[in-house]
């Protein structure tokens, strides 16, 4: 599980211009939970996924991941390897020459032996499906195998936790869906909990439950079918619902008796094929 | 201004154990006031195209016209052409420097000899432009903005050199959805009011399919398809999907309706068509 107690942050704490960039956060995000943090650019949501692997630490109140405080020096390293983190940029987090090399990076730093790490590798490689490019160079793969190759990484350290930062800003339509099924079936299959940090709306309709963030503060948590009816909450935030649900607000306003939260298409067809 | 692509290749590390093909033989005609679209897989040479475009790349092979001119032939012309023609890379403010908004805008201005007086009137129109305040924001710094406010700045101070065609790749990347909106009506406000050519490279197939007349479908260093929105929208869905790209998510479902035998007509591109479309096949029933 992981826990935030009444978390603030600030950054420049020191200076004159301190400004708050987590305002009392409290949220739980249980084991195997698929969740998905949206709000807009300065809500705080790369603030707070740094939090959960003690990247940043709470000016005030506590991060706990499963029963380890990040600010305890002693635990930090256990929750390291608890949480992995993905960001934007693939190439920033890309070390080595070659992909089995780079994700056995991180075992090598925490002294992993050479069987166990071979088996590792190969499980990792064999989730994201990039066995046939083991021994490519990363910056020779597409975007979306590069993301692939970042999250095989964090699989290889045993991970329980997996925090995303918009995987998939820098993706092309294909490497988009690649990178969101990887994740879908990681959460189904190995159970692994899934924080996953996005501006794309139609990609936070996929997750169990949403955090809506604004100026640090969680406004709104839900399933997607509750989050996505309050289209005027949402605009208000800097947000907007997706194109398929602004189509069921038009036809409702039309006069067609279709639900305001219809979050894709196959939902969309399946209310049509009723009327035409 | 005419761009003219004539056969244009372009190799990296040229005669180089690592030589890679980029681009290849590459044909286009791009005229004054287009709003065009570039799209394809991770890899497939947009940004190289791009480069080429503005004059940054000089083609291994072939030639680059600009109103007839051979702009490599002519150095004089290429120093012209890059005032001409600017180029947002993507996240353009990275390569922001300066203390404040007003110093930003006036690097690039400055540094083909403006005088001081034009240089204030850049700013304020340039920041006019992207619809952000001068008395409000010369004096900002330009690290204090919104993620949204400073794609802005960024691209205002691009503007600042008076182009006359501007290049965006990926413009509205991590951008929230009422930013992206923002910038999106700038953009649209660049071309329709003043009058600029606008070319863009987005991976977004709603921005695209609704904004740009012409879309530019690139794979492999090579130009496939170039045509209207609707008309590459009408591919089908296996097709786009093979060469790395998706349809818009209103497209996609009246595509689905259309599967499953409902007279829907598939080229729809836009939320407020799709809505016309559906009431007229309820009406009709």
């Amino acid at each position: 599980m992981i826990k935030f107690d009444n978390v603030t942050h600030f950054y420049n704490t020191n200076q004159e211009n301190k400004i708050i960039s987590l305002s009392k956060i409290n949220l739980e995000i249980q084991k195997g939970d698929f969740v998905a943090i949206i709000g807009s650019n300065g809500s705080g949501k790369s603030t707070l996924a740094k939090h959960i692997n003690g990247l940043l630490l709470p000016s005030n109140g506590n991060v706990f991941v499963e029963n380890f405080n990040t600010k305890d020096i002693e635990a930090i390293w256990n929750i390291r390897k608890k949480v992995g983190i993905v960001f934007q940029n693939p190439d920033n987090q890309l070390v080595a020459t070659t992909v089995e090399d780079d994700i056995a990076f991180g075992l090598e730093n925490i002294g992993i032996k050479e069987k166990e790490m071979k088996k590792r590798v190969d499980w990792a490689l064999d989730i994201v499906g990039l066995n046939e490019l083991r021994n490519s160079e990363p910056h020779l793969l597409s975007g979306g195998e590069k993301q692939r190759v970042v999250i095989a990484g964090a699989l290889a350290m045993h991970t329980s936790y997996l925090v995303l930062d918009e995987p998939t800003s820098m993706l092309d339509p294909r490497g988009r869906k690649e990178v969101l099924e990887i994740i879908k079936r990681l959460n189904r299959e190995e159970n692994i909990t899934i924080v996953y940090i996005t501006q794309f709306m139609s990609e936070a309709t996929q997750f169990k439950k949403i955090f809506v963030l604004d100026k640090g503060e969680v406004i709104l948590t839900g399933s997607p079918k509750i989050v996505f009816n309050q289209a005027e909450l949402l605009i208000s935030l800097g947000l907007e619902v997706p194109q398929i649900t602004k189509l069921a607000r038009k036809l409702a306003e039309s006069g067609l008796d279709i639900p305001y939260n219809i979050l894709n298409e196959d939902e969309m067809v399946e209310y049509l094929c009723s009327y035409i | 201004m005419f761009i003219h692509l004539k056969n244009v290749s372009y190799t990296y590390n040229l005669n180089m154990p690592f030589e890679t093909e980029a681009l290849k033989s590459i044909n286009l005609k791009i005229d004054k006031g287009e709003f065009i679209g570039i799209i394809g897989h991770t890899g497939c040479g947009k940004t190289t195209l791009l480069q080429l475009l503005n004059g940054l790349l000089e083609p291994t092979e072939g030639q680059i016209l600009i109103d007839s001119i051979d702009i490599h032939k002519n150095k004089q012309k290429l120093r012209e052409i890059r005032k001409k023609i600017g180029l947002a890379f993507q996240y353009p403010e990275n390569q922001f420097f300066e203390e404040t908004i007003s110093k930003e805008i006036a690097f690039g201005p400055k540094n083909i000899g403006i005088s001081d007086i034009e240089l204030e009137q850049r700013i304020k129109r340039s920041l006019k432009m992207v619809d952000l305040d001068y008395s409000l924001y010369k004096d900002r710094s330009p690290f204090s903005l919104s993620g949204g406010e400073m794609r802005r700045a960024a691209i205002a101070s691009i503007l600042a050199i008076d182009p006359e065609i501007i290049i965006l790749d990926e413009p509205t990347a991590s951008l929230d959805p009422q930013s992206c909106y923002k910038l999106l009506s700038v953009i649209v406000n660049l071309y329709q009011k003043y009058n600029r050519t606008i070319i863009m490279v987005s991976h977004n197939m709603e921005i695209i399919s609704e904004l740009t007349k012409r879309i530019i479908v690139m794979e492999k260093g090579r130009v496939i398809m170039d045509d209207t929105p609707r008309n590459i929208f009408k591919y089908s869905i296996q097709k786009l999907e093979s060469i790395g790209l998706s349809l818009p998510q209103i497209t996609y479902t009246m595509y689905k309706l259309k599967k499953i035998g409902k007279p829907v007509s598939s080229a729809i591109l836009t939320v407020e068509e799709a809505k016309d479309e559906i009431l007229r096949l309820v009406k009709k029933r």
